[in-house]
């Protein structure tokens, strides 16, 4: 799993790629957070475009960067997410807790 | 009774985190013969990754143990898969099958069960504390129109 960075005006944007299973996912965590800590964000983008997997370990991932994001006072969009993606997010009903955009 | 089995695989692997990707693709490939939809070959692919995390993250949480798993099909296209450790098992499994509740800390979502109950037709667990748990899970592949030949 790959992340690149792209921090604006309060505005962060990390891109992923690859599979986003409890492999990958275990270091991402915490770049996340770091990330988000360097950047302080008002708005958080996390874009899925290039997740060709994802299982329930992408949802613990979209929770703590919700988690990180309301501490500063910011939104967080998700976007770019693929069909199978999609799929898991709706299963575990988080589609109606975060801001899903296309 | 007990129904004989159309095909078979059974296969074991250490539960190092790195088998996730290997075990989906393992079903994933077996599966093809049933000619899935794409979108079934994903539900399938998930569901397994979901059963075979929890099976190297809570069975073998100090330890690399051998996870074991079987898929089989059966007359009128059936897929059944089994992923069996000898791990430490589950004291309370209603409690685990419930959404959001895990014992992973952050890492973890506890929607792992929910998924899988959602992406095939039936999940049965049984566990026993200190010997191990099984997550036998079902799912029937729709039948296609077999004029596209």
């Amino acid at each position: 799993m790959e992340i690149q960075e792209r921090a604006g005006e309060r505005t962060l944007l990390l891109t992923f790629s690859g599979e986003m299973d409890h492999h990958g996912v275990r270091d991402t965590l915490r770049r996340v957070e770091l990330a988000i800590d360097a950047a302080l964000p008002k708005t958080l983008t996390l874009d899925f475009g290039g997740v060709t997997f994802m299982d329930s370990s992408g949802i613990a991932l979209i929770l703590r960067a919700q988690q990180r994001i309301q501490l500063l006072e910011g939104g967080l969009v998700i976007r770019n997410v693929p069909q199978q993606a999609k799929r898991v997010l709706e299963a575990a009903g988080i589609n109606r807790m975060v801001t899903i955009k296309n | 009774m007990k129904r004989a089995s159309v095909n078979e695989v059974k296969l074991e692997f250490p539960s190092r985190s790195s088998n996730e990707g290997f075990a989906r693709g393992v079903v994933a490939c077996f599966a093809a013969q049933m000619d899935p939809t794409l979108s079934e070959l994903e539900d399938i692919k998930t569901a397994v990754s979901e059963a075979v995390t929890n099976a190297i993250l809570h069975a073998y949480p100090d330890t690399i143990g051998t996870v074991y798993m079987k898929i089989r099909t059966f007359p009128g296209n059936l897929l059944e898969i089994t992923v069996r450790d000898r791990g430490k098992g589950i004291t309370d499994v209603e409690r685990a099958r419930q959404p959001m509740f895990t014992t992973g800390g952050e890492e973890r979502s506890g929607m792992g069960f929910t998924i899988m109950e959602s992406f095939m037709d039936c999940v049965a667990v049984r566990s026993a504390p200190g010997r191990g748990t099984t997550v036998s899970m079902k799912k029937h592949i729709a039948e296609k129109s077999r004029e596209r030949i």
